[in-house]
């Protein structure tokens, strides 16, 4: 090979590799590319219930986001909102994040939150359980993806915390996946340590970490900080997203998190949802829009 | 201003309001107490709190973010408490009892009972 053609080679073949995270082969690019429709859509934290300043009609901007998912020119796969459905677990806020989310056309996954579970998570599973999940966490194959949606918001003393019984689920459950099958896991509370001076971290978070980072491509979405942080460890690359209720400080911005008022006429450019798709080779696209 | 107090009659109150179709109930007095623990900036205060058998405790949230006050060996637990909520609870056996928030667990304090003192012994006998 000249010397010429063999930097074109290794230049198109980095810029394959940025470009989808894994490329490899032909075999990688010839599945993403039979792939490349799918798409999901994440959204996030909309605390129904909630009523102070910072903005005291979370139901309208949660109705402003499903209608902004169900006017997507193309509908998603499914809609999963990572947590925080409602502020304070009660009844009433459960039937009316219910009675919204159910205007979404696309199927919808929802995981807990801990403002879903205060007391106890009966509230959350008499609304949002699944058969295929009796212990809330669980995994499932599409699109060419493997998602596993985990649980770090029940137990009753650390916030951030999936248990020995859920990691050694996961370990089972990625055992069975191939090195170059794209990894999309949900949870709530971040897996790393993004803020652990504020609850922003999942305690045994690196147990699972270390089962991903055999895997070509890993995308780690969740919530419970309210705004859009994007970190990168190895192939593992973690997105938290925008709430669709109220933003919170960025880490050790403020003396303590919370909810964090903004100009009224700012308030929808920080709140919005994401849309996620498969890219070529086997990565994930994440584009996050906002509300205004 | 939102006051919960809750009790098992309370509780099935609510329960038999909610069922007729209300949502919302007047939310009944504070009863007296000795001691009065305030939530603010993510902390219980005072802490450690003193207090005798039978008092009566009142824990206010001040923070604008919501809180729990919850038993860390469950015997009690306050659910949530929003802005300004109230909750009440008694403290019938002496004992160190410590408790957090179940929405921020870094947040954690302690309430010590200890016996009644010798005059309201004598005073109930």
């Amino acid at each position: 090979m000249r010397r010429k053609d063999f930097i074109e080679h290794v230049g198109w073949t980095g810029a394959g590799i940025a470009w989808s995270l894994s490329a490899t082969g032909l075999l990688t690019t010839e599945r993403a590319e039979a792939a490349r429709p799918f798409s999901f859509v994440q959204i996030s934290d909309s605390h129904i219930g909630f009523t102070r300043p910072e903005n005291p009609d979370v139901a309208g901007t949660l109705r402003k986001t499903i209608d902004a998912v169900n006017a997507l020119p193309q509908q998603p796969a499914f809609v999963v909102h990572t947590g925080d459905v409602t502020h304070l677990s009660k009844t009433t806020e459960f039937d009316d994040a219910k009675q919204l989310l159910g205007t979404l056309r696309a199927p919808l996954i929802v995981l807990p939150g801990e403002h879903d579970v205060i007391g106890s998570p009966k509230n959350f599973f008499a609304n949002f359980a699944r058969a295929d999940a009796p212990s809330g966490w669980f995994s499932f194959d599409q699109g060419g993806i493997h998602f596993v949606s985990l649980v770090n918001v029940f137990n009753f003393e650390i916030d951030g915390k999936l248990g020995q019984e859920q990691i050694d689920f996961v370990e089972k459950d990625l055992a069975a996946q191939k090195k170059s099958t794209p990894i999309v896991v949900f949870g709530h509370v971040p897996l790393y340590a993004l803020y652990p001076e504020w609850g922003w971290t999942t305690e045994d978070g690196t147990k699972v970490l270390a089962l991903l980072r055999r895997f070509d491509a890993v995308t780690v979405l969740n919530g419970h900080i309210h705004q859009i942080i994007q970190h990168t460890e190895g192939n593992i690359r973690f997105a938290t997203a925008a709430a669709t209720a109220y933003p919170q400080p960025a880490p050790g911005t403020a003396a303590k998190p919370g909810p964090l008022k903004v100009p009224d006429d700012k308030l929808l450019s920080v709140l919005g949802y994401r849309t996620v798709e498969l890219a070529t080779g086997g990565g994930t696209k994440v584009t996050d829009r906002a509300l205004g | 201003m939102n006051k919960l107090i809750p009790s098992l009659a309370l509780v099935a109150l609510a329960f038999a309001l909610r069922g007729a179709g209300a949502h919302a109930a007047t939310p009944p007095a504070l009863l007296p107490a000795v001691l009065t623990i305030h939530i603010k900036d993510f902390k219980y205060n005072p802490t450690p709190a003193e207090i005798h058998v039978g008092d009566r405790v009142t824990f206010v949230n001040d923070d604008n973010e919501p809180h729990t006050v919850t038993a860390t060996d469950k015997s009690y637990d306050s659910e949530g408490l929003d802005t300004n909520n109230t909750w009440q609870h008694v403290y019938s056996k002496p004992g160190t009892y410590k408790y957090f928030c179940e929405l921020h667990p870094y947040m954690k304090a302690v309430v010590i009972v200890t016996p009644a003192p010798p005059h309201k012994e004598g005073a109930s006998s």
